[in-house]
């Protein structure tokens, strides 16, 4: 009789400790899991950017750094949306259905203002900077050209969207990072805008 | 402790009991430097956020003018602080932009080292090197001294090229130095010597009195002693839940211990 | 329990087993390894030394993910695990009372050896071992402690790689050689770095392995200093023996939670220890033109620090600091005693170990104040107790006389 209690009440003993050591591990390990999360000093480098586009004239891109990464800010003139919307170029992804942008960058435009472009300046194919390429039908690019970005490294297209053509290396639109309008003249760069309903 | 000996039973307790007379003997040993009279009591509360409040702006107010707190960022400001982001940009920050930026100085080094003889040092770690305690009674330490550059001298620390920041608040005040008489009967002056200080005695008033200085300064000192070791209240708390937590597993550990050790006879 | 997932687990262990001595190991080491069963309160300092191995193995790993070795970097980057990096305030406390704990640990576990003879024949080679793992040790400590790039880090590296400037003719050029520059510099920080990260930590690993090796080979020691071993029942078990595991993995377990409760409570409310854990000059980075007023090495050297002050001369100094601890590895030959344990050795005995014990408390403590006055003669009366404790050993223990030694252990449950 008091073997088998010995027993049972070793081995309650025994598991009581055990769960107690596992939770005490589990404990232990937090901070130094935790200690990888992005530090303070992380967060502040990788911190929004604002930009003023108050100067930024129609048919003129700027560049920011935002997180390491080189961000152009297109101001589309009325020429270029009317080029964009009307042309038939064959592309990889017309519909922005690949998740390269925020929900509110899903349109043609893939902004949340047509006339403003932003971009991550990284082709995706390997990563080289795409260079402007605004004028119509220049010799290097064909007839067919309207405007839009292309990649020096490895001949990738993109159009006035930053969306890729067909039969390029590159396989998916330029990124749009998330970015939010603080006023008219200011964006934010690296916070989504809020979205109402 | 003779008896424990006598027995062999070098147990626990007779080490504890040695350690306790060590620990006992051992602060009367190590001597205080710089004067024991001169350090006063700093008696601030870490966790007095308001007064935690009043010594960060009293710090920018008139400190960051010349010494950094590079260690710290804006934002700790807010979060420890109970700030909010207006509080710290429109009262705290002067050069900085963003409130994840650190409190850095604008003075730049090498025009400080010409202007002071040297860079007045970051701030964010003072009250750990010399204690809160110093730091306090820096502050309240200042005397006039016509041969210093800055009309100035310190007793905590002698021949500081620091000028009296505060003067409007805390007002002036002469230091009396004990006078001993040599072999032949000459007086010789002690003047600035820290261990023959007596006492300070204010020539002229300040805005604040004896007692809003003296709260001004514990203030600051707070403040820093805070900016030292930000994590420390947090860390308290913590520490009292680890060790229950450690007293809950102890019990467990030590009742299965002797359950085990039943067949040992 | 099913009788497949049994078959499966035992499965998966024999196919273990039959590449690698897992179980065996297990028998060797933990279920069938006997010790006595009369371990006190000495005992635990062995495997609590384990345990801040492991403490410092991990903390150490994950202050080097953020820790910079340069000497324009060093210090900002420890205030920035400090602040800036999730819960581095933690790890880095943690390192620093850990390092300060395992002399605690050690020196305890030391003088466990000293109490009951565990340097005596057949454990000499175990003593060497763990003496080469306390050279390691303060080796470790001392290349750590430059690297908070502190006052008082590069003022006490200053002070000590200056010592070895005392040897003649090879001095300097030893020194030079050391630092890899004219002046403890951004070069000497950052091979510090990678001879405690990287170099001693290996070496202690392999020291502690080579350490249980040696203890496993002729079992351990016990408060009573008799060999359980000459005592084997008819299944060749010890009589007074019990198996390590369960029996001792219990009862380490209790000593371990309470050095956690107590390691915890120096974390989180006195992680500085009034400044012996964590100096106060060291909040301040290091200023090669500005000498601190009082320069000390950590607690845990400061009983050599002071035997090396208490002599004159420079190279005096140095000779007998390392005779200090030189000494200590000689003690398996300088105690001639046939009887280990201080349970049965008599006054001449107790007496001469208690003051040893009190003199290298007593230059520690003197180890932390200024070499001037009365501090220096005291320094000096218990270097000599010191080295005195050996000399006298080596001549009293020819002939000591013990009080009869039983032939089994005493336990009292």
């Amino acid at each position: 009789m008091s073997e088998d209690t010995g027993l049972s009440r070793r081995r309650f003993l025994g598991v009581a400790t055990s769960v107690t050591a596992g939770v005490g591990a589990l404990f232990v390990a937090t901070p130094f899991v935790a200690s990888w999360k992005p530090s303070a000093r992380a967060r502040a480098l990788g911190a929004p950017v604002e930009v003023d586009i108050s100067k930024l004239e129609e048919g003129a891109l700027m560049k920011v750094t935002w997180r390491g990464k080189p961000v152009s800010i297109l101001n589309r003139s009325p020429v270029m949306l009317e080029r964009l919307e009307s042309s038939d170029v064959e592309l990889r992804d017309p519909d922005s259905e690949v998740d390269q942008q925020p929900g509110y960058a899903r349109n043609e435009f893939r902004a949340i203002k047509p006339e403003v472009l932003v971009i991550v300046s990284s082709c995706t194919h390997l990563g080289c900077v795409p260079t402007s390429r605004f004028e119509v039908a220049p010799a290097d690019l064909g007839p067919d050209w309207v405007g839009g970005f292309f990649c020096p490294c490895h001949g990738s297209k993109f159009d006035l969207s930053g969306r890729v053509f067909a039969g390029v290396p590159a396989p998916t639109n330029l990124v749009v990072p998330p970015y939010r309008y603080a006023d008219e003249n200011t964006l934010v760069i690296g916070e989504d805008m809020e979205m109402t309903a | 402790m003779i008896e424990a000996i006598k027995k062999n039973r070098i147990g626990p307790r007779l080490v504890l009991k040695s350690l306790a007379v060590a620990a006992v003997l051992l602060p009367s040993m190590v001597s205080a430097s710089g004067g024991g009279a001169i350090i006063q009591p700093a008696g601030n509360d870490v966790s007095d956020i308001v007064s935690l409040q009043r010594g960060a702006r009293n710090f920018v107010n008139y400190c960051a003018g010349c010494h950094s707190a590079k260690y710290i960022r804006f934002n700790k400001l807010q979060e420890d602080l109970q700030l909010t982001e207006e509080q710290v940009t429109e009262n705290l920050m002067f050069a900085a932009r963003k409130t994840d930026e650190l409190m850095e100085v604008a003075m730049p080094a090498d025009d400080a080292g010409r202007w002071f003889g040297q860079a007045p040092p970051d701030l964010t770690l003072v009250a750990r090197s010399r204690g809160s305690d110093w730091v306090y009674s820096f502050l309240k330490s200042f005397y006039l001294d016509e041969d210093a550059a800055t009309g100035v001298n310190n007793l905590a620390l002698p021949n500081a090229s620091m000028p009296h920041v505060l003067w409007e608040l805390q007002g002036m005040q002469h230091a009396t130095f004990r006078v001993t008489t040599d072999a032949n009967g000459a007086e010789i002056s002690h003047f600035g010597d820290p261990a023959y200080f007596e006492h300070f005695e204010m020539v002229s008033e300040g805005k604040l009195s004896l007692e809003e200085y003296d709260q001004f300064v514990r203030d600051i000192v707070n403040f820093l002693d805070w900016a030292g070791t930000p994590e420390q209240l947090k860390r308290q708390r913590l520490g009292i839940w680890v060790l229950i937590f450690l007293f809950v597993f102890l019990i467990f550990a030590y009742l299965l211990k002797v359950e085990i050790w039943k067949d040992v006879k | 329990m099913s009788s497949v997932t049994e078959s499966r687990g035992s499965q998966l262990l024999a196919w273990i087993d039959a590449r690698f001595p897992l179980s065996k190991m297990m028998r060797e080491h933990a279920t069938e390894y006997y010790a006595g069963k009369n371990f006190n309160f000495w005992y635990v300092f062995g495997v609590l030394a384990m345990v801040v191995l492991i403490i410092q193995l991990i903390t150490g790993i994950f202050l080097t993910m953020n820790y910079k070795p340069a000497a324009a970097d060093a210090f900002a980057s420890v205030e920035y695990i400090m602040r800036d990096v999730e819960w581095g305030w933690l790890i880095r406390y943690m390192h620093s009372t850990g390092a300060s704990a395992f002399f605690i640990v050690v020196y305890l576990h030391m003088f466990r050896g000293m109490l009951y003879g565990s340097y005596k024949k057949p454990r000499e080679l175990l003593w060497l071992i763990g003496m080469l793992i306390y050279l390691a040790l303060m080796a470790e400590g001392f290349f750590g402690y430059l690297l908070p790039w502190g006052q008082m880090s590069y003022w006490g590296a200053q002070v000590i790689i200056s010592l070895f400037g005392a040897l003649p003719v090879v001095g300097d050029p030893l020194v030079e050689w050391i630092r890899g520059d004219y002046n403890i510099s951004d070069i000497t920080l950052n091979r510090f770095f990678a001879l405690h990260v990287i170099a001693v930590p290996l070496a202690l690993v392999m020291l502690v392995v080579m350490h249980i090796l040696a203890l496993h080979e002729t079992g351990s020691n016990n408060p009573d200093g008799i060999e359980i071993k000459e005592n084997k029942g008819a299944d060749g078990i010890p009589v007074d023996g019990i198996a390590f595991h369960p029996y001792y993995t219990a009862k380490d377990l209790v000593a371990i939670i309470l050095f956690l409760m107590a390691f915890s409570a120096v974390v989180f409310f006195a992680p500085e220890m009034g400044g012996y854990f964590l100096e106060h000059a060291n909040f301040e980075p290091a200023n090669m033109l500005k000498t601190p007023e009082h320069i000390a090495p950590v607690w845990y050297f400061t009983p050599f620090y002071a035997i090396l002050r208490a002599v004159p001369n420079k190279l005096g100094g140095v000779i007998l600091m390392g005779g200090a601890i030189f000494v200590l590895f000689l003690l398996p030959w300088i105690d001639r005693s046939k009887v280990k344990s201080i349970r049965y050795r008599g006054w001449g005995f107790k007496a001469p170990l208690a003051v040893f014990a009190v003199s290298f408390v007593a230059l520690g403590v003197l180890g932390t104040l200024p070499a001037e006055g009365v501090y220096t003669t005291l320094a000096r009366i218990f270097s000599f107790l010191y080295f005195g404790f050996f000399l006298y050993l080596f001549i009293y223990t020819g002939s000591e006389q013990g009080k009869p030694v039983p032939d089994r252990l005493t336990y009292h449950g």
